[in-house]
């Protein structure tokens, strides 16, 4: 399945540096269409007034977190099916558990590389 | 506090002994003011003492004495310090790293950015071998994003450590205020930040586990 480059996304991150660093990794997988917010509310706010094909989270952010905006994500009829990658520095079990049972695509640990992020784009979306 | 009760002595000479620790102890004592206290004392109760009684007594006179050494001891090691510039020194010092590096990466991506840029306009496998740079660079300034959360969550624990002082302070000041820590709710025991080397999970134990749920 072919995936669509040319698709919003949205990426989450309270880190100025981390949203620079994941907006040019995706530039350079050809993803040009990013958009950006620092907490999980800004990211709602954003997502419900437009569209995006793909949201790339880290979890630990305030006042909203990660955990909480996929919650709202799920729960939301209009955005409930949207692909949802948590990028994130918590990497215990319950962690992973917790975001999976919140329905999370994919979840990558801080620090990750270019191709782990690239391989886990392909396969959320090649899937959704 | 001792395993039995201090053995409880009688007679005149146990007394004067004892008026004689008191005097040494407190020599702007004079024994009539001792003699009102005991009448104070005794006054209040009804009917006799027993030993059981004075034992207690006694009990509770060494810890009045424990509790006076201990705020003397605290008050000796100038913990108001601890609160009024160390570790507000210390914060300061981290979240000045934070901002440091910070800005350093900004100017490194800034050049990276450059170069990506440059590397669009070349034809030749030149433009691949610096987009492999860049993208080098830009996964090792993930670093400062880890850094800073670490650097948050030494700053959280100073910060608590900071508030138990405070409490310590205010119990044996009998001030008001430092309300005890509220229990975490549920997702805040969620948030703990990187891990250590030695007990995180990697990449490839995360995926292991996402694959067990399918």
């Amino acid at each position: 399945m072919s995936i669509d480059k040319s698709m919003n996304v949205l990426i989450v991150d309270d880190y100025k540096t981390m949203l620079r660093i994941i907006r040019n990794l995706l530039k350079q997988i050809d993803f040009n269409n990013v958009e950006e917010a620092t907490d999980g509310a800004e990211a709602l706010a954003k997502m419900r007034t437009s569209s995006f094909g793909l949201v790339i989270s880290d979890w630990n952010m305030a006042p909203m977190t990660g955990l909480q905006l996929l919650q709202e994500v799920r729960a939301d009829t209009r955005l409930k099916a949207t692909p949802f990658i948590m990028i994130t520095a918590e990497s215990k079990v319950e962690n992973v558990v917790a975001a999976k049972q919140a329905g999370v695509s994919n979840y990558i640990v801080k620090p990750f590389n270019a191709e782990t992020l690239r391989g886990k784009i392909e396969k959320v979306l090649g899937h959704a | 506090m001792p395993d039995s009760p201090m053995p409880v002595t009688n007679g005149p000479e146990a007394l004067s002994q004892r008026l004689a620790e008191i005097g040494a102890r407190w020599p702007a004592a004079r024994p009539e003011m001792v003699a009102d206290v005991v009448q104070s004392v005794l006054s209040s109760m009804r009917g006799d003492l027993t030993s059981v009684e004075s034992s207690l007594l006694t009990e509770v006179a060494e810890l009045g004495r424990t509790i006076a050494n201990a705020r003397a001891e605290i008050a000796a090691l100038q913990v108001d310090d601890i609160t009024a510039s160390h570790i507000p020194s210390a914060t300061d010092e981290l979240d000045a790293i934070v901002a440091h590096t910070a800005a350093a990466t900004d100017s490194i991506l800034e050049v990276c950015e450059t170069l990506d840029g440059v590397a669009g306009t070349l034809e030749s496998d030149a433009a691949g071998v610096l987009q492999e740079a860049t993208t080098k660079i830009y996964e090792a300034c993930s670093f400062q994003d880890i850094t800073g959360q670490r650097i948050t969550k030494v700053v959280a624990t100073l910060k608590a450590i900071d508030s138990k002082v405070g409490h310590i302070i205010a119990t044996f000041d009998r001030r008001e205020g430092h309300a005890p820590p509220r229990p975490a709710p549920p997702e805040e025991s969620l948030l703990n930040g990187p891990q250590l080397p030695a007990s995180a999970m990697d990449q490839s134990d995360i995926d292991k586990l996402l694959a067990s749920f399918d």
